[in-house]
């Protein structure tokens, strides 16, 4: 099981949904998942909002056939390492026909359910990456 | 700065435990440790345990207490290490800062988990409890999936073949083949490998560490105490380093930067370099990993790890032959396995390993963390 | 100023069955089946989709074709009966993911199949009063056919997001509204399947309030069927729309556009705003749409919109209806059941 706290993924909703990271006003550096702390420079950072479009690449990928719990009734399921266009990585399901997942290939985000925390919990919702040629 | 010695070695068998719990396992091993030393409980005057997640694993936090209490060494101060799959060799690595700081004589560092009392699904989910769990684990990534993505990686970059990559569990079950505390004594080949059924594509069942329960314990000494002891295995280097707890965010899948470092360090401190290595004990949780650890600890040239396994240079007899005893694949309490390849390396270096390689005198061992956020090398001298 | 549509989006997914996949399984004949029903396949949702994933995307294409900013949206309405939740709306996750801001009203609509065109109703009304600048209408389902029922030839799922505001790609002229108690189809709290009134669901439901309520529109604004370019009826199934649009006097060649039904079954909520989407893809200029909706219950929504030439520079900013009815893969009942989560634990 996810660790599944409701305030933590709340709190992190606006980057699950709709992938608002943060960008460094000083060196530029963009960070998904968002930091709220610039790792470059420190206490010298100026961190802000910035949103990645969803577009991306896939760097490396896998087909997840043994699922952790939670994840059971979508296995088998691919998970891809997606390098964002405008910069950052971030590792994400992929959709679509297994076999057609391959190094190299485009994607973009849909906006899909990632588990459920069993009938009675709450439902999380999130980004998959989509295939897109 | 006095140096360090590791004058006894305890272990418990690696295997599912139906029958023992953590508490049971880490006592068995501290009294073999002990033993193995001829000491009495009332010399230790601290402990340092590895654990990964007795938490989730069986719902006990508060560890080190625990195990001096039913080691029956309270009060000496006992402080748990957790650095996911290398909690062993920070305990280690701690209880050798604890001697060098002239604070104490004799110090125990051990390693135990004990992972069989929650279903496979559960400890799997437990275990990426290394990753990041907001944004690896939520996505449905689990461990043998992080190694799968190096593994692509690795393949795609350098054309390392699956076959090849097979060569690394089979060599390791052969080394283990005699190896009695092994959690499998079974010969495999190429073929097998490729016959089990995928888990994360492109690894399979042989290519993967099992869930184990298990528990083990050195014993460490000042010089001015190991003096006293036969064959002390002196501790050379020690080195650690930290990467992002994320696969995602690393500049590269096919290295692991903090085994870089660590192995940078260690290598200096014991001012000698990997060539004069003999026998090395590598982090094998998965078959990539200890492809990687060729290259990240200077055994090959970055993208040549292939042509160890081919020409089994890293086998008994080859030039460095890796995990004597036959590597996480037979066995991989993961907390303990830190302490565990310290363990191999002191009896390969004493002259009394089951699989010995010959006149061994410089030993490693490469513990890593997570999918390489954190990594610990040693490196160990008879001299 | 007037007011309509603004933007519009669809979003259907990927997996169909066809009638003939379920036919074998049950041992019926398709071949009547996909006669009576006028049905080939239907749309299936991933195990990973629902109401609310269906509505995010459906939005995501209707911001595309408003081209404004998501938080000048001052309402979301969502109908659909399969909201994922029975307590917790819909709607605000999707504002969340659509990033509409938190200056909002939003609330979760149900009426059977017409919840969807009841939010274009609510949204145009508080466009109209001043109280909104913008309002998202979504009619969205992954609908649930009992196993072996009639239903399960059809209920499908995908919806169709709509903007409700000033300066629109169509206009919307009029609508009216036809209801009465009259039980033809209902699912009780707690239960995974409807049950339905079989043919009771005819006459006395679906025809006599989409007539009603078409014809009082008609009535209304002084139009004959002939005034009309494009009419859109709620499509349970092939044969009832055509039949009303029959006794209504509507032709096929004015039905053809927004008949989606025969591709991707009914979408329930989805259904007529699928149909609507389909026409706006192709409609021009000035020409006049007719849309009743029909919710089991029972009430029908009737529309009239008339096309802007906004829909020119509008159109092409977000996928067409074909895209998604076209971009299909067709799996076994085996799948079906699967991904629906029909097997008991």
């Amino acid at each position: 099981m996810v660790h599944s706290s409701i305030p933590l993924f709340w709190r992190l909703r606006k980057a699950k949904y709709r992938l608002e990271g943060t960008k460094c006003r000083k060196c530029k550096s963009v960070f998904f998942p968002p930091r709220s702390f610039c790792s470059r420079c420190r206490r010298k950072g100026e961190i802000e909002c910035f949103p990645f479009s969803g577009k991306g690449t896939i760097i490396s990928y896998t087909i997840i056939r043994t699922p952790p719990e939670g994840f059971e009734k979508q296995s088998p399921y691919a998970v891809a390492i997606v390098k964002l266009d405008e910069g950052a990585q971030i590792s994400g399901q992929v959709i679509g026909d297994l076999k057609e997942v391959e190094t190299g290939k485009r994607v973009s985000a849909v906006f899909r359910k990632m588990y459920e925390d069993g009938p009675q919990g709450v439902i999380n919702y999130g980004l998959k990456f989509a295939l897109t040629g | 700065m006095t140096r360090v010695a590791v004058i006894g070695a305890g272990c418990t068998k690696l295997d599912e435990h139906w029958d023992k719990s953590l508490r049971d396992l880490s006592t068995e091993a501290g009294v073999l440790a002990l033993k193995d030393a001829g000491l009495e409980g009332k010399d230790i005057q601290a402990l340092y345990i590895g654990n990964m997640s007795a938490g989730r694993f069986i719902g006990q936090e508060h560890l080190a207490a625990l195990t001096v209490d039913h080691a029956g060494l309270t009060p000496i101060p006992a402080t748990r290490c957790e650095a996911a799959c290398a909690s062993g060799a920070l305990a280690f690595r701690k209880a050798c800062m604890a001697i060098k700081s002239g604070e104490y004589d004799i110090v125990v560092a051990a390693g135990a988990e004990k992972m069989t009392d929650i279903k496979g699904t559960s400890a799997i989910s437990t275990l990426m409890g290394a990753g990041d769990q907001e944004w690896e684990s939520a996505v449905g990534l689990t461990f043998v999936g992080l190694y799968a993505l190096m593994t692509n990686a690795y393949m795609r970059e350098f054309g390392l073949t699956r076959e090849e990559l097979a060569l690394v569990p089979v060599k390791n079950h052969k080394h283990g083949l005699n190896n009695p505390y092994a959690q499998f004594n079974k010969e495999i080949t190429v073929q097998d490998v490729l016959n089990s059924p995928l888990i994360a594509d492109p690894l399979r069942l042989l290519d993967c560490s099992p869930i184990t329960d298990g528990a083990a314990a050195v014993i460490l000494a000042s010089e001015r105490a190991a003096r006293k002891f036969d064959n002390p295995v002196w501790v050379l280097g020690s080195g650690q380093a930290s990467d992002t707890l994320a696969l995602h965010s690393r500049a590269s899948l096919t290295e692991m930067l903090a085994a870089r470092v660590a192995s940078r360090k260690a290598y200096e401190q014991a001012g000698l370099g990997p060539d004069k290595i003999d026998v090395a004990e590598v982090h094998d949780c998965f078959s990539i990993a200890e492809v990687l650890a060729y290259e990240d600890l200077g055994f090959a040239n970055k993208g040549e790890a292939r042509k160890l396994l081919i020409n089994n240079e890293t086998a008994i007899g080859g030039r460095i032959p890796v995990n004597t005893d036959g590597g996480l694949k037979l066995g991989h309490p993961v907390g303990a396995t830190g302490i565990k390849q310290i363990i191999e390396i002191v009896k390969q270096l004493r002259g009394r390993a089951v699989t010995q390689v010959k006149d061994a005198k410089t030993g490693l061992t490469h513990n890593v963390g997570g999918s390489g956020a954190t990594a610990l090398v040693h490196i160990f001298g008879s001299e | 100023m007037d007011i309509g549509i603004v933007g519009y989006g669809c979003y259907i997914p990927v997996f169909r069955i066809s009638v003939e996949e379920i036919a074998r399984v049950w041992n019926t004949d398709a071949d009547s089946i996909k006669k009576g029903l006028m049905i080939e396949e239907k749309s299936v949702p991933d195990v990973d989709e629902d109401t609310i994933t269906i509505s995010v995307e459906a939005g995501r294409n209707a911001l595309l074709r408003a081209g404004i900013e998501p938080n000048k949206i001052g309402a979301i309405f969502i109908g659909s009966e399969s909201h994922p939740y029975a307590v917790k709306p819909s709607g605000t996750v999707v504002a969340e993911a659509l990033d509409l801001g938190r200056d909002l009203m939003a609330a979760d609509f149900e009426f059977a199949c017409k919840a969807g065109t009841a939010a274009i109703q609510c949204c145009y009304g508080l466009v109209k009063s001043g109280l909104i600048d913008y309002g998202l209408a979504i009619g969205a389902d992954t609908s649930q056919g009992r196993p072996g029922d009639a239903l399960e030839y059809t209920a499908a799922a995908g919806g169709a997001a709509f903007i409700l505001g000033r300066d629109p790609l169509a206009i919307l002229d009029s609508t009216l509204s036809y209801t009465s108690d009259t039980s033809d189809f209902w699912r009780r709290e707690g239960q995974d399947y409807p049950s339905h009134g079989a043919r009771f669901t005819g006459k006395p439901a679906y025809f006599k309030h989409v007539i009603s309520a078409t014809k009082n529109i008609m009535e209304k604004a002084s139009l004959k069927p002939r005034d009309f370019n494009y009419a859109v009826f709620h499509m349970p199934n092939g044969k009832f729309p055509s039949a009303a649009a029959k006794t209504l006097g509507f032709t096929k060649e004015q039905m053809a556009p927004g008949f989606v039904v025969s591709r991707i079954g009914n979408c329930y909520s989805g259904s007529s705003p699928l149909g609507l989407s389909r026409v706006l893809d192709t409609a021009k200029p000035g020409e006049k749409i007719l849309l009743t909706s029909y919710g089991s219950g029972a009430g029908s929504d009737s529309f009239i919109f008339t096309v802007t030439d906004k829909i020119l520079e509008r159109r092409d900013k977000a996928p067409l209806t074909d895209h998604y009815i076209s971009r299909k893969r067709n799996i076994d009942y085996g799948t079906y059941v699967r991904l629906k989560g029909k097997l008991k634990e």
